[in-house]
């Protein structure tokens, strides 16, 4: 979707502000939100293509002049909604009313080593062999779907170069809306910075996207 | 601002909010408030940008290791034991002469969290998703970095699940170094690209 967080090439945020010896949570409830975020994701019910959709689903508004991990939080609680672990009654009421629905599994405190260690590999076996190989030319397509998408609206409709073949990997496009993982091929595709940006662009840029390969065609 | 983080302002909503959030879930038997407490030493104490800075020492002291780390940087850094969520498929980009990588998601905010731990809240944030990619130099400026108007930018969008890891040059005059000494040279940002390796004079005398 061309949502509030397909940031690449927008203008008017202003400076990036790094901040010097910056500590990993600026306030005792990030530590939580990162803890709940996690602990609720490993209940197994939704995965991460559509947690990421969940969260760029806020209003444009809400998005922006939200944290991270205020981002993270609006978007659990829908997730838990849409699931039927939480009800909106129960969030109103800060209390747990409603009963929930059953988890495939708990996280466990003596659990959570071994699992941040395992992750969650997405990569897939793929039976057909890649359609692309290094060096060749592509277009990526124009579309603009109203669902989870994972290219950027800057590199759309742009010619550029398969630079890696990489793996098959499961298709965000169809795994956030729950119509299966079917895996594809991912390229590392590079695209001048001049065919991207036009008139005015940095003559030294290269920038490259991560596509799967139903984003592109042979150019 | 206050830096004193173990205790949030009790009138702060959006800490109530979570607060409320854990409770009920809690109650419910969905989640166990112990596991929270391990994510959270795991992320604070544990997995943070010293596994990447060994990674990158470890490129720079041994050839054959560098050549791996090109290769197939997931199992080079498995290697080293750095394994785990949001690093199951590693990549790591070398900057030569003439290149200088810079890694962005302008997506959300994909990061290797096994080799740098958590991101910034300035890699998370709309100033530099979306200016990264079409303004680099503009960016490296902020953070104090200005290269050269010849050298090559070259920006990688995660937009996938590969995660990427900059393994900037090797300063001059570290000669005989031990990995533990160069990866002190190595910070975050230098393995973001909005860094260089910091020069051995920066650094001091290693010990």
């Amino acid at each position: 979707m061309n949502g509030p967080q397909d940031l690449g090439g927008q203008m008017g945020f202003g400076p990036v502000a790094p901040e010097r010896d910056e500590p990993y949570f600026h306030a005792a409830w990030e530590r939580r939100a990162l803890g709940v975020t996690l602990c609720a994701g490993s209940m197994g019910a939704w995965n991460i293509d559509e947690s990421r959709h969940a969260r760029e689903s806020l209003h444009p508004a809400d998005y922006y002049s939200s944290s991270y991990y205020q981002i993270w939080i609006k978007a659990l609680e829908t997730l838990l909604k849409r699931h039927g672990f939480v009800s909106e009654r129960d969030l109103k009421a800060g209390e747990a009313i409603d009963a929930a629905a059953t988890p495939k599994r708990v996280l466990k405190a003596e659990n959570v080593p071994a699992v941040l260690a395992k992750g969650g590999p997405c990569d897939r076996p793929m039976a057909e062999p890649a359609r692309f190989k290094a060096g060749d030319p592509v277009r990526t397509k124009n579309f603009n779907p109203t669902g989870h998408t994972r290219l950027p609206r800057y590199a759309r409709g742009k010619r550029g170069t398969i630079e890696a073949v990489r793996d098959g990997f499961v298709f965000p496009d169809s795994n956030a809306h729950g119509q299966g993982e079917n895996p594809q091929w991912v390229y590392t595709v590079a695209f001048d910075g001049t065919e991207i940006w036009g008139e005015g662009a940095d003559p030294t840029l290269t920038v490259s996207i991560d596509a799967w390969e139903s984003y592109l065609e042979p150019a | 601002m206050s830096h004193d983080h173990d205790h949030d302002n009790e009138l702060d909503p959006f800490a109530a909010r979570v607060r409320a959030l854990e409770t009920i879930l809690s109650r419910k038997g969905l989640i166990d408030p112990a596991a929270i407490d391990v994510i959270v030493d795991t992320y604070e104490t544990k997995i943070g940008p010293r596994n990447g800075a060994r990674v990158v020492a470890k490129a720079w002291s041994d050839p054959a290791y560098a050549d791996w780390l090109k290769r197939d940087a997931t199992a080079a850094i498995e290697s080293l034991s750095y394994t785990g969520r949001q690093g199951e498929h590693m990549q790591a980009v070398f900057n030569t002469g003439d290149t200088h990588n810079l890694v962005v998601c302008t997506l959300c905010s994909c990061y290797p969290w096994s080799v740098l731990g958590l991101p910034p809240v300035w890699y998370k944030a709309p100033p530099y998703r979306s200016r990264a990619v079409i303004d680099p130099r503009g960016v490296l400026a902020e953070f104090g970095l200005t290269l050269p108007a010849t050298t090559r930018i070259r920006v990688w969008d995660s937009t996938a699940e590969l995660r990427y890891l900059v393994v900037p040059m090797r300063p001059e005059g570290t000669e005989g170094w031990s990995e533990e000494q160069l990866a002190a040279l190595v910070s975050r940002d230098a393995m973001i690209g909005t860094a260089l390796a910091q020069e051995p004079q920066q650094a001091g005398e290693p010990a």
